[in-house]
Protein backbone atom coordinates (compact mmCIF):
# COMPACT_ATOMS: atom_id res chain seq x y z
CA UNK A 1 0.00 0.00 0.00
CA UNK A 2 2.52 2.84 -1.39
CA UNK A 3 2.06 6.56 -0.27
CA UNK A 4 1.70 8.60 -3.29
CA UNK A 5 2.11 12.35 -3.40
CA UNK A 6 0.16 14.03 -5.57
CA UNK A 7 1.22 17.64 -6.10
CA UNK A 8 -1.51 20.10 -8.27
CA UNK A 9 -0.23 22.98 -10.43
CA UNK A 10 -0.52 25.54 -7.84
CA UNK A 11 1.77 23.74 -5.33
CA UNK A 12 -0.78 22.34 -3.34
CA UNK A 13 0.18 18.84 -2.17
CA UNK A 14 -1.95 15.60 -1.32
CA UNK A 15 -0.82 12.39 0.21
CA UNK A 16 -2.69 9.17 -0.41
CA UNK A 17 -2.40 5.85 -0.21
CA UNK A 18 -2.94 3.36 -2.76
CA UNK A 19 -3.34 -0.41 -3.44
CA UNK A 20 -1.24 -2.33 -5.74
CA UNK A 21 -3.30 -2.76 -9.29
CA UNK A 22 -5.14 0.43 -9.38
CA UNK A 23 -4.16 2.92 -12.08
CA UNK A 24 -2.86 6.29 -10.78
CA UNK A 25 -5.89 7.49 -11.90
CA UNK A 26 -8.11 5.33 -9.68
CA UNK A 27 -6.04 6.39 -6.75
CA UNK A 28 -6.73 9.88 -7.43
CA UNK A 29 -10.02 10.01 -8.48
CA UNK A 30 -10.54 7.75 -5.44
CA UNK A 31 -9.22 10.14 -2.96
CA UNK A 32 -11.22 13.46 -4.65
CA UNK A 33 -7.69 14.72 -5.98
CA UNK A 34 -8.53 17.89 -8.23
CA UNK A 35 -6.97 17.98 -11.29
CA UNK A 36 -7.73 14.59 -13.03
CA UNK A 37 -10.69 14.34 -14.93
CA UNK A 38 -10.84 11.07 -16.65
CA UNK A 39 -13.70 12.09 -19.08
CA UNK A 40 -13.60 8.10 -20.44
CA UNK A 41 -12.98 6.79 -17.04
CA UNK A 42 -9.49 4.92 -18.07
CA UNK A 43 -10.00 4.06 -21.53
CA UNK A 44 -7.19 5.44 -22.66
CA UNK A 45 -9.82 7.35 -25.35
CA UNK A 46 -9.56 11.06 -24.15
CA UNK A 47 -6.24 12.35 -22.64
CA UNK A 48 -7.50 14.28 -19.83
CA UNK A 49 -5.83 12.25 -16.80
CA UNK A 50 -2.55 13.86 -17.86
CA UNK A 51 0.23 13.36 -15.02
CA UNK A 52 3.89 14.08 -14.56
CA UNK A 53 5.64 11.05 -13.79
CA UNK A 54 8.45 10.98 -10.93
CA UNK A 55 11.18 10.79 -12.79
CA UNK A 56 13.10 8.52 -9.71
CA UNK A 57 10.59 6.51 -9.79
CA UNK A 58 10.24 6.15 -14.21
CA UNK A 59 11.56 2.48 -14.27
CA UNK A 60 8.11 1.02 -12.61
CA UNK A 61 5.79 3.28 -14.55
CA UNK A 62 6.13 0.69 -17.50
CA UNK A 63 6.76 1.55 -20.99
CA UNK A 64 4.85 3.82 -22.82
CA UNK A 65 2.33 2.42 -25.52
CA UNK A 66 2.01 3.85 -29.14
CA UNK A 67 -1.40 4.61 -28.45
CA UNK A 68 -0.68 6.56 -24.96
CA UNK A 69 2.25 7.98 -27.17
CA UNK A 70 -0.01 9.49 -29.59
CA UNK A 71 -2.54 10.54 -26.98
CA UNK A 72 0.01 12.30 -25.18
CA UNK A 73 1.26 14.75 -28.05
CA UNK A 74 -2.31 16.06 -27.26
CA UNK A 75 -2.84 16.66 -24.16
CA UNK A 76 -4.02 20.51 -22.82
CA UNK A 77 -0.86 20.75 -20.57
CA UNK A 78 2.61 20.81 -22.06
CA UNK A 79 4.27 17.53 -22.58
CA UNK A 80 7.52 16.78 -20.93
CA UNK A 81 9.83 13.90 -20.48
CA UNK A 82 7.57 12.95 -17.80
CA UNK A 83 4.01 13.07 -19.37
CA UNK A 84 1.85 10.27 -18.42
CA UNK A 85 -1.54 9.32 -19.08
CA UNK A 86 -2.37 8.06 -15.39
CA UNK A 87 -5.29 5.76 -16.36
CA UNK A 88 -2.11 3.52 -17.94
CA UNK A 89 0.19 3.74 -15.10
CA UNK A 90 -0.68 0.88 -12.51
CA UNK A 91 0.63 1.47 -8.70
CA UNK A 92 3.30 -1.04 -7.53
CA UNK A 93 4.52 -1.42 -3.88
CA UNK A 94 7.87 0.34 -4.61
CA UNK A 95 6.41 3.49 -5.77
CA UNK A 96 6.31 4.16 -1.93
CA UNK A 97 7.12 7.94 -1.38
CA UNK A 98 6.54 8.62 -5.13
CA UNK A 99 5.27 12.11 -6.67
CA UNK A 100 3.02 13.03 -9.06
CA UNK A 101 2.88 15.87 -10.63
CA UNK A 102 -0.90 17.55 -12.24
CA UNK A 103 -0.88 19.76 -15.08
CA UNK A 104 -2.85 23.09 -14.96
CA UNK A 105 -5.21 21.96 -17.55
CA UNK A 106 -7.06 19.14 -19.08
CA UNK B 1 -32.18 23.59 3.06
CA UNK B 2 -32.14 22.73 -1.32
CA UNK B 3 -32.71 19.45 -1.86
CA UNK B 4 -31.53 18.37 -5.34
CA UNK B 5 -32.84 14.44 -5.74
CA UNK B 6 -31.14 12.63 -8.59
CA UNK B 7 -33.27 9.74 -10.38
CA UNK B 8 -30.49 7.26 -11.92
CA UNK B 9 -27.47 5.52 -10.49
CA UNK B 10 -25.80 5.68 -13.91
CA UNK B 11 -22.87 7.79 -15.35
CA UNK B 12 -25.51 11.09 -15.61
CA UNK B 13 -26.67 10.58 -12.27
CA UNK B 14 -23.24 10.03 -10.78
CA UNK B 15 -21.66 13.17 -12.76
CA UNK B 16 -24.23 15.27 -11.73
CA UNK B 17 -24.12 14.57 -7.84
CA UNK B 18 -20.13 14.80 -8.07
CA UNK B 19 -20.92 17.97 -10.06
CA UNK B 20 -22.95 19.88 -7.82
CA UNK B 21 -20.58 19.39 -4.94
CA UNK B 22 -17.85 20.14 -7.32
CA UNK B 23 -19.20 23.83 -7.43
CA UNK B 24 -19.93 24.36 -3.88
CA UNK B 25 -23.28 23.12 -3.84
CA UNK B 26 -24.01 22.76 -0.24
CA UNK B 27 -27.72 21.24 -0.11
CA UNK B 28 -28.91 18.14 -0.15
CA UNK B 29 -27.86 15.27 -2.90
CA UNK B 30 -30.03 12.09 -3.08
CA UNK B 31 -28.58 9.68 -5.47
CA UNK B 32 -31.21 7.08 -6.03
CA UNK B 33 -30.55 3.89 -8.44
CA UNK B 34 -32.45 0.70 -8.91
CA UNK B 35 -29.77 -1.29 -9.18
CA UNK B 36 -28.33 -2.69 -5.83
CA UNK B 37 -24.71 -1.31 -6.80
CA UNK B 38 -23.08 2.12 -7.28
CA UNK B 39 -22.57 4.08 -9.82
CA UNK B 40 -20.65 2.04 -12.07
CA UNK B 41 -19.32 1.84 -15.87
CA UNK B 42 -20.77 -0.17 -18.64
CA UNK B 43 -18.25 0.10 -20.70
CA UNK B 44 -16.47 -2.59 -19.51
CA UNK B 45 -19.01 -5.12 -19.08
CA UNK B 46 -18.90 -6.33 -22.52
CA UNK B 47 -14.88 -5.99 -21.86
CA UNK B 48 -12.70 -6.31 -19.69
CA UNK B 49 -15.55 -8.03 -16.76
CA UNK B 50 -17.15 -10.38 -19.21
CA UNK B 51 -13.57 -11.75 -19.77
CA UNK B 52 -13.18 -12.13 -15.73
CA UNK B 53 -10.12 -9.53 -15.76
CA UNK B 54 -11.84 -7.23 -13.22
CA UNK B 55 -13.64 -7.50 -10.25
CA UNK B 56 -16.74 -5.55 -9.95
CA UNK B 57 -15.63 -2.73 -7.73
CA UNK B 58 -13.00 -2.21 -10.16
CA UNK B 59 -16.16 -1.21 -12.42
CA UNK B 60 -17.22 1.75 -10.16
CA UNK B 61 -16.98 5.37 -11.07
CA UNK B 62 -15.90 6.55 -7.68
CA UNK B 63 -15.58 4.12 -4.28
CA UNK B 64 -18.40 4.44 -2.14
CA UNK B 65 -16.92 6.05 0.05
CA UNK B 66 -16.22 9.64 -1.78
CA UNK B 67 -20.04 9.73 -1.85
CA UNK B 68 -20.37 9.67 1.69
CA UNK B 69 -17.29 12.18 1.67
CA UNK B 70 -18.75 14.20 -0.23
CA UNK B 71 -22.48 13.92 1.54
CA UNK B 72 -24.32 12.57 -0.98
CA UNK B 73 -26.66 10.06 0.12
CA UNK B 74 -26.78 6.69 -2.50
CA UNK B 75 -30.23 5.11 -2.46
CA UNK B 76 -29.40 1.85 -3.93
CA UNK B 77 -31.70 -1.13 -4.83
CA UNK B 78 -34.87 2.03 -4.75
CA UNK B 79 -37.10 1.94 -7.55
CA UNK B 80 -38.76 5.78 -8.07
CA UNK B 81 -42.39 4.72 -8.77
CA UNK B 82 -43.91 7.95 -9.63
CA UNK B 83 -43.07 11.85 -9.83
CA UNK B 84 -45.83 14.47 -7.90
CA UNK B 85 -44.60 17.15 -10.09
CA UNK B 86 -47.11 19.96 -8.60
CA UNK B 87 -46.04 18.74 -5.11
CA UNK B 88 -42.22 18.19 -6.02
CA UNK B 89 -42.41 14.80 -4.67
CA UNK B 90 -41.60 11.32 -6.02
CA UNK B 91 -42.89 8.16 -4.78
CA UNK B 92 -40.49 5.37 -4.08
CA UNK B 93 -40.44 1.86 -3.24
CA UNK B 94 -38.63 2.50 -0.03
CA UNK B 95 -41.03 5.68 0.36
CA UNK B 96 -41.56 9.35 -0.57
CA UNK B 97 -39.17 12.16 -0.88
CA UNK B 98 -39.86 16.02 -1.63
CA UNK B 99 -37.46 17.82 -4.16
CA UNK B 100 -36.51 21.24 -5.16
CA UNK B 101 -34.85 20.22 -8.07
CA UNK B 102 -35.55 16.22 -9.68
CA UNK B 103 -32.56 15.07 -12.13
CA UNK B 104 -34.07 12.31 -14.67
CA UNK B 105 -30.88 10.13 -15.47
CA UNK B 106 -32.86 7.42 -15.87
CA UNK B 107 -30.43 5.77 -18.64
CA UNK B 108 -31.77 3.93 -21.16
CA UNK B 109 -32.95 -0.13 -21.89
CA UNK B 110 -31.62 -2.84 -24.35
CA UNK B 111 -34.30 -3.68 -26.63
CA UNK B 112 -34.99 -7.42 -26.30
CA UNK B 113 -35.44 -10.00 -28.98
CA UNK B 114 -39.50 -11.07 -29.07
CA UNK B 115 -40.25 -13.77 -27.00
CA UNK B 116 -42.25 -14.82 -29.67
CA UNK B 117 -38.96 -15.48 -31.40
CA UNK B 118 -37.29 -16.91 -28.20
CA UNK B 119 -36.18 -13.60 -26.85
CA UNK B 120 -37.12 -15.01 -23.09
CA UNK B 121 -35.25 -18.19 -23.63
CA UNK B 122 -32.65 -19.10 -20.37
CA UNK B 123 -29.75 -18.52 -22.30
CA UNK B 124 -30.82 -15.39 -24.26
CA UNK B 125 -29.08 -12.21 -22.42
CA UNK B 126 -28.59 -8.53 -23.35
CA UNK B 127 -25.75 -6.47 -22.06
CA UNK B 128 -26.33 -3.72 -20.13
CA UNK B 129 -25.92 -4.60 -16.17
CA UNK B 130 -23.34 -6.36 -13.97
CA UNK B 131 -26.32 -8.78 -13.77
CA UNK B 132 -26.38 -9.44 -17.42
CA UNK B 133 -22.61 -10.13 -17.43
CA UNK B 134 -23.29 -12.25 -14.08
CA UNK B 135 -25.83 -14.82 -15.71
CA UNK B 136 -23.90 -14.47 -18.98
CA UNK B 137 -20.71 -15.71 -17.61
CA UNK B 138 -21.27 -19.15 -16.65
CA UNK B 139 -22.01 -20.11 -20.07
CA UNK B 140 -19.28 -18.00 -21.50
CA UNK B 141 -16.38 -20.72 -22.03
CA UNK B 142 -14.11 -22.15 -24.71
CA UNK B 143 -15.93 -24.30 -26.88
CA UNK B 144 -19.25 -22.89 -26.84
CA UNK B 145 -21.25 -21.63 -29.31
CA UNK B 146 -21.99 -17.99 -29.03
CA UNK B 147 -24.30 -16.46 -31.73
CA UNK B 148 -24.37 -12.84 -31.34
CA UNK B 149 -27.51 -10.85 -32.56
CA UNK B 150 -26.93 -7.17 -34.26
CA UNK B 151 -23.67 -5.54 -35.53
CA UNK B 152 -23.22 -2.74 -33.26
CA UNK B 153 -20.84 -2.02 -30.82
CA UNK B 154 -22.18 -4.00 -28.13
CA UNK B 155 -22.64 -7.07 -30.10
CA UNK B 156 -18.91 -6.71 -32.05
CA UNK B 157 -17.35 -6.02 -28.91
CA UNK B 158 -18.94 -9.34 -27.40
CA UNK B 159 -18.19 -11.00 -30.21
CA UNK B 160 -14.39 -9.68 -29.95
CA UNK B 161 -14.19 -10.58 -26.18
CA UNK B 162 -15.82 -13.95 -27.03
CA UNK B 163 -13.49 -15.07 -29.61
CA UNK B 164 -10.87 -13.80 -28.00
CA UNK B 165 -11.85 -16.55 -24.57
CA UNK B 166 -12.26 -19.26 -27.52
CA UNK B 167 -15.88 -19.21 -28.07
CA UNK B 168 -17.06 -20.04 -31.51
CA UNK B 169 -18.95 -17.04 -32.58
CA UNK B 170 -21.34 -16.30 -35.16
CA UNK B 171 -22.63 -12.53 -35.50
CA UNK B 172 -25.90 -11.86 -37.26
CA UNK B 173 -26.92 -8.49 -38.27
CA UNK B 174 -29.91 -7.23 -40.24
CA UNK B 175 -28.82 -4.42 -42.16
CA UNK B 176 -26.74 -5.38 -45.13
CA UNK B 177 -23.81 -3.96 -42.90
CA UNK B 178 -22.29 -4.13 -39.94
CA UNK B 179 -22.66 -0.38 -38.36
CA UNK B 180 -24.89 0.30 -40.61
CA UNK B 181 -26.32 3.40 -38.09
CA UNK B 182 -23.57 4.82 -37.07
CA UNK B 183 -20.58 4.20 -39.45
CA UNK B 184 -19.52 4.04 -43.15
CA UNK B 185 -19.43 0.98 -45.31
CA UNK B 186 -15.59 1.98 -45.44
CA UNK B 187 -15.47 1.77 -41.41
CA UNK B 188 -17.78 -1.91 -41.48
CA UNK B 189 -15.47 -3.30 -44.16
CA UNK B 190 -12.99 -2.48 -41.81
CA UNK B 191 -14.27 -4.30 -38.97
CA UNK B 192 -15.55 -7.40 -41.00
CA UNK B 193 -12.15 -8.16 -41.85
CA UNK B 194 -10.89 -7.37 -38.38
CA UNK B 195 -13.13 -9.83 -37.21
CA UNK B 196 -12.82 -12.08 -39.71
CA UNK B 197 -9.48 -13.05 -39.29
CA UNK B 198 -10.04 -14.08 -35.65
CA UNK B 199 -12.98 -16.38 -36.89
CA UNK B 200 -15.95 -14.30 -36.33
CA UNK B 201 -18.61 -15.23 -38.73
CA UNK B 202 -20.51 -11.92 -39.99
CA UNK B 203 -23.59 -12.80 -41.70
CA UNK B 204 -25.21 -9.43 -42.73
CA UNK B 205 -28.79 -8.90 -44.57
CA UNK B 206 -29.42 -11.91 -42.19
CA UNK B 207 -31.94 -12.38 -39.09
CA UNK B 208 -33.41 -14.35 -36.71
CA UNK B 209 -36.35 -16.33 -37.77
CA UNK B 210 -36.45 -18.34 -34.32
CA UNK B 211 -34.77 -19.25 -31.80
CA UNK B 212 -35.70 -23.23 -30.93
CA UNK B 213 -35.03 -25.23 -27.66
CA UNK B 214 -36.76 -26.42 -24.14
CA UNK B 215 -36.40 -23.21 -21.60
CA UNK B 216 -33.10 -22.11 -23.40
CA UNK B 217 -32.20 -22.11 -26.78
CA UNK B 218 -30.57 -24.72 -28.59
CA UNK B 219 -30.78 -23.78 -32.33
CA UNK B 220 -30.85 -20.54 -34.15
CA UNK B 221 -33.17 -20.72 -37.54
CA UNK B 222 -32.11 -17.69 -39.83
CA UNK B 223 -33.56 -15.84 -42.67
CA UNK B 224 -31.43 -17.35 -45.74
CA UNK B 225 -32.58 -20.95 -44.06
CA UNK B 226 -29.29 -21.64 -42.52
CA UNK B 227 -29.73 -23.48 -38.41
CA UNK B 228 -27.26 -23.02 -36.39
CA UNK B 229 -26.40 -24.68 -32.88
CA UNK B 230 -25.93 -22.03 -30.40
CA UNK B 231 -24.99 -22.15 -26.46
CA UNK B 232 -25.31 -18.90 -25.58
CA UNK B 233 -26.88 -16.00 -27.57
CA UNK B 234 -26.17 -11.92 -27.14
CA UNK B 235 -28.30 -9.45 -28.29
CA UNK B 236 -27.02 -5.87 -29.17
CA UNK B 237 -29.68 -4.04 -31.01
CA UNK B 238 -30.20 -1.12 -29.67
CA UNK B 239 -31.65 0.69 -26.40
CA UNK B 240 -34.71 2.90 -26.11
CA UNK B 241 -34.69 5.86 -23.79
CA UNK B 242 -36.08 5.35 -20.04
CA UNK B 243 -39.05 8.03 -20.28
CA UNK B 244 -41.79 5.63 -18.10
CA UNK B 245 -41.74 8.07 -14.89
CA UNK B 246 -41.46 11.10 -17.35
CA UNK B 247 -44.45 10.01 -19.74
CA UNK B 248 -46.97 9.65 -16.56
CA UNK B 249 -45.73 12.52 -15.29
CA UNK B 250 -47.09 14.60 -18.67
CA UNK B 251 -43.37 15.78 -19.09
CA UNK B 252 -43.01 15.99 -23.04
CA UNK B 253 -41.26 13.15 -24.48
CA UNK B 254 -39.70 12.84 -28.04
CA UNK B 255 -37.15 10.45 -28.51
CA UNK B 256 -36.56 10.55 -24.86
CA UNK B 257 -37.48 13.13 -22.20
CA UNK B 258 -37.09 16.76 -23.87
CA UNK B 259 -35.28 18.92 -22.65
CA UNK B 260 -34.10 22.29 -23.73
CA UNK B 261 -30.57 23.55 -24.18
CA UNK B 262 -30.03 24.04 -20.46
CA UNK B 263 -31.03 20.81 -19.65
CA UNK B 264 -34.60 21.41 -18.63
CA UNK B 265 -37.68 19.56 -19.04
CA UNK B 266 -40.96 20.78 -19.95
CA UNK B 267 -41.72 20.80 -15.92
CA UNK B 268 -40.65 23.37 -13.87
CA UNK B 269 -37.92 21.92 -11.38
CA UNK B 270 -37.30 18.63 -13.24
CA UNK B 271 -34.56 18.14 -15.46
CA UNK B 272 -33.39 15.21 -17.43
CA UNK B 273 -29.25 14.70 -18.59
CA UNK B 274 -27.73 11.42 -20.52
CA UNK B 275 -29.48 8.23 -22.10
CA UNK B 276 -32.58 9.49 -21.19
CA UNK B 277 -32.71 12.48 -23.12
CA UNK B 278 -33.09 14.36 -26.26
CA UNK B 279 -31.65 18.05 -26.65
CA UNK B 280 -31.53 20.23 -29.28
CA UNK B 281 -28.11 20.08 -31.46
CA UNK B 282 -27.12 22.30 -34.03
CA UNK B 283 -30.83 22.51 -35.57
CA UNK B 284 -31.96 19.51 -34.57
CA UNK B 285 -33.22 17.26 -31.48
CA UNK B 286 -31.05 14.34 -31.14
CA UNK B 287 -30.43 11.86 -28.37
CA UNK B 288 -26.84 10.69 -27.70
CA UNK B 289 -25.79 7.19 -26.42
CA UNK B 290 -22.40 7.32 -25.12
CA UNK B 291 -20.28 8.57 -21.73
CA UNK B 292 -18.99 11.10 -22.51
CA UNK B 293 -22.06 12.83 -23.75
CA UNK B 294 -23.78 11.40 -19.95
CA UNK B 295 -21.01 13.15 -18.17
CA UNK B 296 -20.88 16.30 -19.89
CA UNK B 297 -24.79 16.97 -20.18
CA UNK B 298 -25.32 15.49 -16.50
CA UNK B 299 -22.38 18.69 -15.40
CA UNK B 300 -24.10 20.78 -17.34
CA UNK B 301 -27.37 20.46 -16.01
CA UNK B 302 -25.93 20.54 -12.74
CA UNK B 303 -23.94 23.91 -13.20
CA UNK B 304 -27.31 25.06 -14.23
CA UNK B 305 -29.21 24.05 -11.31
CA UNK B 306 -26.44 26.48 -9.56
CA UNK B 307 -27.61 29.01 -11.66
CA UNK B 308 -25.25 28.88 -14.49
CA UNK B 309 -27.18 29.26 -17.28
CA UNK B 310 -24.93 27.71 -19.94
CA UNK B 311 -26.54 26.00 -22.77
CA UNK B 312 -25.05 22.11 -23.62
CA UNK B 313 -23.23 22.20 -26.77
CA UNK B 314 -22.85 18.54 -27.70
CA UNK B 315 -19.18 17.46 -28.80
CA UNK B 316 -19.75 14.09 -29.91
CA UNK B 317 -17.19 11.72 -29.14
CA UNK B 318 -17.38 7.96 -29.12
CA UNK B 319 -14.65 4.90 -28.45
CA UNK B 320 -14.90 1.50 -28.86
CA UNK B 321 -12.70 -1.33 -28.30
CA UNK B 322 -12.40 -4.70 -30.42
CA UNK B 323 -9.29 -7.10 -30.42
CA UNK B 324 -6.40 -5.04 -30.45
CA UNK B 325 -7.45 -2.14 -32.32
CA UNK B 326 -9.24 0.95 -30.57
CA UNK B 327 -11.82 2.70 -32.39
CA UNK B 328 -11.98 6.27 -31.34
CA UNK B 329 -14.75 8.76 -33.30
CA UNK B 330 -15.22 11.96 -33.50
CA UNK B 331 -18.47 14.28 -34.76
CA UNK B 332 -21.51 13.35 -35.79
CA UNK B 333 -21.49 12.03 -39.37
CA UNK B 334 -25.37 12.63 -40.39
CA UNK B 335 -25.90 12.85 -43.70
CA UNK B 336 -22.23 12.59 -45.28
CA UNK B 337 -21.35 12.58 -48.99
CA UNK B 338 -18.03 12.04 -48.98
CA UNK B 339 -15.49 9.44 -46.89
CA UNK B 340 -11.72 10.07 -47.70
CA UNK B 341 -9.79 7.25 -46.01
CA UNK B 342 -6.34 8.33 -44.27
CA UNK B 343 -4.11 5.44 -44.55
CA UNK B 344 -1.75 5.92 -40.69
CA UNK B 345 1.01 4.42 -42.49
CA UNK B 346 1.03 1.42 -40.06
CA UNK B 347 -0.84 -1.76 -40.59
CA UNK B 348 -4.21 -2.02 -39.74
CA UNK B 349 -4.47 1.91 -38.54
CA UNK B 350 -6.22 4.23 -40.50
CA UNK B 351 -9.09 7.12 -39.88
CA UNK B 352 -11.84 7.45 -41.81
CA UNK B 353 -13.00 11.27 -42.29
CA UNK B 354 -16.54 12.01 -43.50
CA UNK B 355 -17.72 15.10 -45.35
CA UNK B 356 -20.64 16.51 -46.35
CA UNK B 357 -19.57 19.30 -49.70
CA UNK B 358 -16.05 20.44 -47.71
CA UNK B 359 -17.62 20.17 -44.38
CA UNK B 360 -15.63 18.09 -42.05
CA UNK B 361 -18.56 16.24 -40.20
CA UNK B 362 -17.04 13.48 -38.17
CA UNK B 363 -13.85 11.02 -38.22
CA UNK B 364 -13.80 7.02 -37.63
CA UNK B 365 -10.11 6.55 -36.41
CA UNK B 366 -8.63 3.08 -35.67
CA UNK B 367 -5.51 2.84 -33.77
CA UNK B 368 -4.99 6.09 -35.09
CA UNK B 369 -5.32 8.54 -32.11
CA UNK B 370 -2.93 11.45 -33.98
CA UNK B 371 -6.10 11.42 -36.65
CA UNK B 372 -8.82 11.37 -33.90
CA UNK B 373 -7.00 13.93 -31.72
CA UNK B 374 -6.55 16.51 -34.41
CA UNK B 375 -9.82 15.31 -36.37
CA UNK B 376 -11.83 15.92 -33.18
CA UNK B 377 -10.30 19.43 -32.64
CA UNK B 378 -11.21 20.77 -35.94
CA UNK B 379 -14.80 19.33 -35.13
CA UNK B 380 -15.26 21.14 -32.04
CA UNK B 381 -13.43 24.24 -33.84
CA UNK B 382 -16.08 24.06 -36.48
CA UNK B 383 -12.89 23.92 -39.06
CA UNK B 384 -12.73 22.12 -42.30
CA UNK B 385 -9.27 20.29 -43.95
CA UNK B 386 -9.52 20.25 -47.57
CA UNK B 387 -10.45 16.51 -48.12
CA UNK B 388 -8.15 16.02 -50.74
CA UNK B 389 -5.36 16.79 -48.07
CA UNK B 390 -6.64 14.82 -45.28
CA UNK B 391 -6.31 11.64 -48.08
CA UNK B 392 -2.91 12.18 -49.02
CA UNK B 393 -0.67 10.59 -46.65
CA UNK B 394 2.10 13.05 -46.73
CA UNK B 395 0.03 15.73 -45.22
CA UNK B 396 1.13 16.58 -41.99
CA UNK B 397 -2.34 16.69 -40.36
CA UNK B 398 -0.62 19.37 -37.76
CA UNK B 399 -0.54 21.91 -39.80
CA UNK B 400 -4.72 21.75 -39.69
CA UNK B 401 -4.73 23.18 -36.36
CA UNK B 402 -2.49 26.31 -36.80
CA UNK B 403 -6.39 27.85 -37.40
CA UNK B 404 -7.51 26.61 -34.16
CA UNK B 405 -7.62 28.61 -30.90
CA UNK B 406 -5.09 27.37 -28.73
CA UNK B 407 -5.89 24.44 -26.68
CA UNK B 408 -6.58 26.58 -23.64
CA UNK B 409 -9.78 27.07 -24.83
CA UNK B 410 -11.10 23.88 -25.27
CA UNK B 411 -9.78 22.71 -21.68
CA UNK B 412 -11.11 21.93 -18.57
CA UNK B 413 -10.35 24.48 -15.83
CA UNK B 414 -8.42 22.97 -12.97
CA UNK B 415 -9.61 24.31 -10.10
CA UNK B 416 -6.79 26.16 -7.26
CA UNK B 417 -6.48 25.02 -3.82
CA UNK B 418 -9.21 25.30 -1.34
CA UNK B 419 -12.24 24.79 -4.45
CA UNK B 420 -13.37 21.17 -4.12
CA UNK B 421 -14.32 20.02 -7.95
CA UNK B 422 -14.40 16.93 -9.68
CA UNK B 423 -14.18 17.32 -13.37
CA UNK B 424 -14.56 20.97 -13.02
CA UNK B 425 -14.99 23.18 -16.03
CA UNK B 426 -16.77 23.45 -19.22
CA UNK B 427 -15.65 20.28 -20.37
CA UNK B 428 -15.71 19.00 -24.24
CA UNK B 429 -17.23 22.57 -25.58
CA UNK B 430 -16.48 24.71 -28.09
Amino acid sequence: MPKIMFIAADGTTREVTASADQSLMEVALGAGVPGIVAECNGAAACATCHCYFDPAYAGYAGEIGEHENEMLDFTASERTADSRLSCQVHVVAEMEGMTVRLPSAQ
Amino acid sequence: MTRVVIAGGGQAGSSAALKLRGLGFHGEIVLIGDEPIAPYQRPPLSKSYLLGKSAPDALLIRPVSLYRDKNIALRLGCRVDRILAQARRIETSTGGLGYDHLILATGAKPVRLDPSVGGALGNVFTVRTIEDIDRIAPLFQAGRRLLVVGGGYVGLEAAAVAAQSGLRVVLVEMADRILKRVASAETAAYFCALHARHGVRILESTAIRQLEGNGTAAYARLSDGEELAVDLVIVGIGVKPEVALANSAGLDVDDGIKVNEFGRTSSEGIWAAGDCASFPYRDKRIRLESVPHAIDHAETVAANICGAQRPYIASPWFWSDQFDVKLQIAGLNANYDRVVVRDAGRPGAASHWYFRGNTLLAVDAMNDARSYMIAKRLIASGLSPDPRSVGSPSTDLSHFLKSVAPARALQHCVPAAGADHDGAGSSSQA
